[in-house]
C-alpha cells in the first residue's frame, strides 16, 4: 500500500491556515471576505463527501442537502435550545463540538436509513429518490414548531470561527483522501468502474454503497452544523434541492473522483457566486435596468450545462494535487 | 365532509390526474426512446402555461365573441411552445451528449430544468411572481349529484382524453408511430432499417413537449395562477406516475398518472403532509416492491 504523505498536506494546510489568519489579523482582509473563506471552506465539506458518494463510488445523490439539513438542526437545537451555550462560557466549544459530531452520526444514520433501501436501485432512479427524501426532510422541518417551523431556528450561537471551519475541513479532505487509499476505498473505485464484476468477485455492493452513503452523510450533516453556527440559524429554505445542485455543480466543474478539483471548485464557485451577486447589483444599480438576482442562476444553470457538453470529466478529471495524491502500486 | 373517499374528492382526483396523465406520457414517450429522464419536461409545461397567456392577450381583442376559437389558438400556441422548446432543448443540450455516459444527460438536463426556470423569472415581463390566469371560457359550476363540478374539470378530462387517444392512433396505426416504437426497442436496427433516428428523437421531443404545454393550459386555466417554478412539482409527480406505471410504457402512464392524482386528492384531504409526501412513498414503494412499474416488462441487466 502507498504511503500517506501526510506530513507535507500538514504543512501545506498550516501555511495557507497562517497566512488567512496573518491577512486578517494585519486587517489585509477584511471581515467579509473571511465570511466568504469560511463558507468556501464549508462548501469543500460538503462537496467532497459528495464527491465520495458520486465520484468515487459512482452512484448519484441529489439530496445531499438534504442531510446538511439533518446536521443543522441536530446540532442547532442542542446548542441552542436544550444546552442553552453561548460562545463565551467556559464549557460552550465543547457542547459545540460535541452538538456538531451528533448531527453529523444523525445524518448518517439517517443517510444508512435512506441508502438500504434505495442504494439497490441505480443510477437515475436513485437520484429521483434521493431528491425525494431530501426534500422531505426539509418538509419535515418546515412542519415541526419546536424547531421554529417555516420561519427557522433562529437565535443559534455564533460558534463557527475560520480555525473551527479550517480544522474541520481539513480533517474531512484527510479522511476522505484516506478512505479512498484503503482497500475499502478500492472496493468504493471498483464498484464505479464496473458494479457488476464487482458483484462476481464476492463484493457486497449494496453494503459498500450504504457505507459510502452514510460517511457522505455524516460529513454533510457536519457541514450542515458548521453552516447553521456560522450563519446563526438553520431555516428550510437554505437546504433545497438547487442548493444540493450547487455542491453537484462543484464536484462536476472540479472533476468527478478528485479530491483536489472538489476544494478548487468550491473556493473557485462560492467566489464566483458571490462576485456575480455583487456584479449583478452593480450593473442593475449602474444601469437601472430591473436585473435581478435570478441572473446568477442562469449563469450557473448554464456554467452547469458547458461543462458537461464540452469538459465533462470536469476541471482535474480524476487527477488529484501532489499534496494529497494517490501512488500507483509499484 | 365525512369520509374523505367522497365524490367530491374522486372528481378533483380524476382532473389533477388528467394534467398528470400528460405531463407522464412526455416523460415516458422520452424516456423509452433515449432513456433519459427529461428533468426539464417539467418546465414545458410552464412554458406552454406562459405561451397560452401571452397568446390569450395577443389575440383577446381580435375574437371577442368567438370563445370557441380564441379557446382553440390558445391550446395551439401552448402546444407549439411547450414542443418547440423540448425539441430545442433537445438539438441543443440533450444530442451532443447522446452517445455518452448517461449521468452526464441526466446533469444536463437538471442544467436545462434550471436554466428555463431561472431565465424566465429573471425576464421583468415574465417573472418571478404569480400571475393570474384569465378565464380563457366562462367558468359554470353544475351540481352533480354531491359534487361541484366546474365546466373546466369536464374540459380538462375532455382535452386530455382526445390528445391521448390521438397520440394512441400515431403510436399504433402511423408509420411514424411504427418508426418511434422501433427506435425504442432497438435504436441500431432501426438505423438499419433506413429510419432516421434523430428526426424520429426530435419528433417525440416535439410531442412530448406540446402534450406538456397543452397540460400547462389545463392547469393555468383549472388553478388559475402561473409563475415561473410551477413545472417543478407537477413535474416530479408525473415522473414518479410514470415510474409507477411502468417507465417507457404509454398506456402505464395515464394509469400511473390518475392512481396518483387520485392517491394524492385522497391524502391531502386527510393531512397536507401526507398529502405532499405521498407522491414519493409511492415512489419508494414501487421502487422496491416492483421496480419495472405496474405494466413494465422486466429488462435483464445485459452482461
Amino acid at each position: 500500500m502507498a504511503k500517506l504523505k501526510l506530513p507535507k498536506f500538514l504543512i501545506a494546510a498550516a501555511i495557507l491556515y497562517a497566512v488567512i489568519e496573518g491577512l486578517y489579523k494585519t486587517e489585509l482582509i477584511n471581515g467579509y471576505i473571511l465570511h466568504i473563506i469560511n463558507q468556501s471552506l464549508v462548501y469543500v465539506i460538503l462537496a467532497v463527501s459528495l464527491n465520495l458518494i458520486n465520484g468515487i463510488t459512482g452512484q448519484f445523490s441529489l439530496g445531499h442537502m438534504g442531510f446538511a439539513a439533518v446536521g443543522a438542526y441536530v446540532s442547532g437545537t442542542l446548542t441552542t435550545l436544550i444546552f442553552k451555550v453561548t460562545p463565551t462560557a467556559p464549557e460552550g466549544m465543547l457542547v459545540f463540538i460535541f452538538s456538531i459530531v451528533a448531527g453529523g452520526i444523525v445524518a448518517a444514520f439517517i443517510g444508512f436509513l435512506i441508502g438500504f433501501p434505495s442504494l439497490r436501485l441505480k443510477g437515475d432512479y436513485l437520484a429521483i429518490v434521493t431528491l425525494g427524501f431530501g426534500e422531505i426532510i426539509r418538509t419535515i422541518f418546515n412542519n415541526i414548531d419546536y424547531v421554529g417551523g417555516p420561519r427557522g431556528l433562529l437565535g443559534i450561537p455564533k460558534f463557527s470561527n475560520f480555525t473551527v471551519i479550517f480544522i474541520a475541513a481539513f480533517l474531512t479532505v484527510v479522511i476522505i483522501r484516506n478512505l479512498i487509499e484503503s482497500s475499502h476505498g478500492r472496493v468504493l473505485l471498483s464498484i464505479r468502474e464496473n458494479e457488476l464484476a464487482a458483484e462476481l468477485v464476492g463484493i457486497d455492493t449494496t453494503q459498500y454503497k450504504v457505507l459510502a452513503f452514510s460517511i457522505g452523510a455524516f460529513f454533510a450533516g457536519i457541514a450542515g452544523g458548521l453552516f447553521a453556527h456560522l450563519l446563526q440559524l438553520a431555516h428550510p429554505t437554505q437546504f433545497g434541492f438547487i442548493k444540493s445542485v450547487e455542491v453537484l455543480i462543484m464536484i462536476y466543474a472540479g472533476g468527478v473522483g478528485s479530491i483536489t478539483g472538489s476544494v478548487i471548485a468550491a473556493f473557485a464557485l462560492t467566489f464566483l457566486s458571490e462576485g456575480l451577486r455583487i456584479g449583478i447589483r452593480f450593473v442593475a444599480d449602474t444601469t437601472g435596468l430591473p436585473i435581478g438576482g435570478e441572473w446568477r442562476m442562469v449563469i450557473y444553470s448554464l456554467l452547469l450545462i458547458f461543462i458537461m457538453l464540452f469538459r465533462t470529466e470536469g476541471l482535474m478529471g480524476t487527477k488529484e494535487s501532489r499534496l494529497i495524491k494517490i501512488k500507483e502500486a509499484e | 365532509m365525512g369520509s374523505i373517499f367522497n365524490a367530491q374528492q374522486i372528481v378533483n382526483g380524476l382532473q389533477v390526474g388528467s394534467i398528470y396523465a400528460l405531463i407522464a406520457l412526455g416523460y415516458t414517450m422520452v424516456y423509452g426512446i433515449v432513456r433519459l429522464i427529461n428533468f426539464a419536461h417539467g418546465d414545458f409545461y410552464m412554458i406552454g402555461a406562459y405561451a397560452a397567456y401571452g397568446a390569450f392577450f395577443a389575440f383577446n381583442a381580435i375574437f371577442v365573441d368567438q370563445t370557441g376559437v380564441l379557446a382553440f389558438i390558445v391550446l395551439v400556441a401552448s402546444m407549439l411552445a411547450g414542443g418547440l422548446v423540448a425539441m430545442l432543448a433537445n438539438r441543443l443540450a440533450y444530442k451532443p451528449l447522446r452517445y455518452k455516459p448517461k449521468l452526464s444527460s441526466l446533469i444536463t438536463a437538471i442544467g436545462v430544468s434550471m436554466f428555463l426556470e431561472y431565465f424566465f423569472s429573471a425576464i421583468p415581463s415574465i417573472g418571478p411572481s404569480y400571475r393570474s390566469f384569465p378565464d380563457i371560457i366562462p367558468r359554470v359550476e353544475i351540481q352533480l349529484g354531491s359534487a361541484t363540478v366546474s365546466n373546466y374539470v369536464i374540459i380538462d378530462l375532455l382535452v386530455a382524453a382526445v390528445l391521448m387517444i390521438g397520440l394512441t392512433f400515431l403510436v399504433k396505426k402511423t408509420n411514424l408511430g411504427k418508426a418511434m416504437r422501433a427506435v425504442s426497442q432497438d435504436k441500431d436496427a432501426a438505423r438499419l432499417m433506413g429510419i432516421d433516428i434523430e428526426k424520429i428523437i426530435g419528433f417525440t421531443f416535439l410531442i412530448g413537449g406540446s402534450f406538456a404545454g397543452a397540460a400547462g393550459l389545463l392547469a393555468g386555466m383549472t388553478y388559475p395562477r402561473i409563475f415561473p417554478y410551477m413545472g417543478i412539482q407537477p413535474g416530479l409527480k408525473a415522473f414518479i406516475a410514470a415510474v409507477l406505471g411502468g417507465i417507457g410504457n404509454i398506456p402505464g402512464a395515464v394509469l400511473g398518472a390518475y392512481i396518483m392524482g387520485l392517491a394524492e386528492t385522497f391524502a391531502s384531504a386527510y393531512n397536507s403532509l401526507i398529502g405532499e409526501g405521498i407522491a414519493f412513498a409511492i415512489l419508494i414503494l414501487v421502487l422496491l416492491v416492483r421496480p419495472t412499474g405496474l405494466l413494465g416488462e422486466k429488462v435483464a441487466d445485459k452482461i
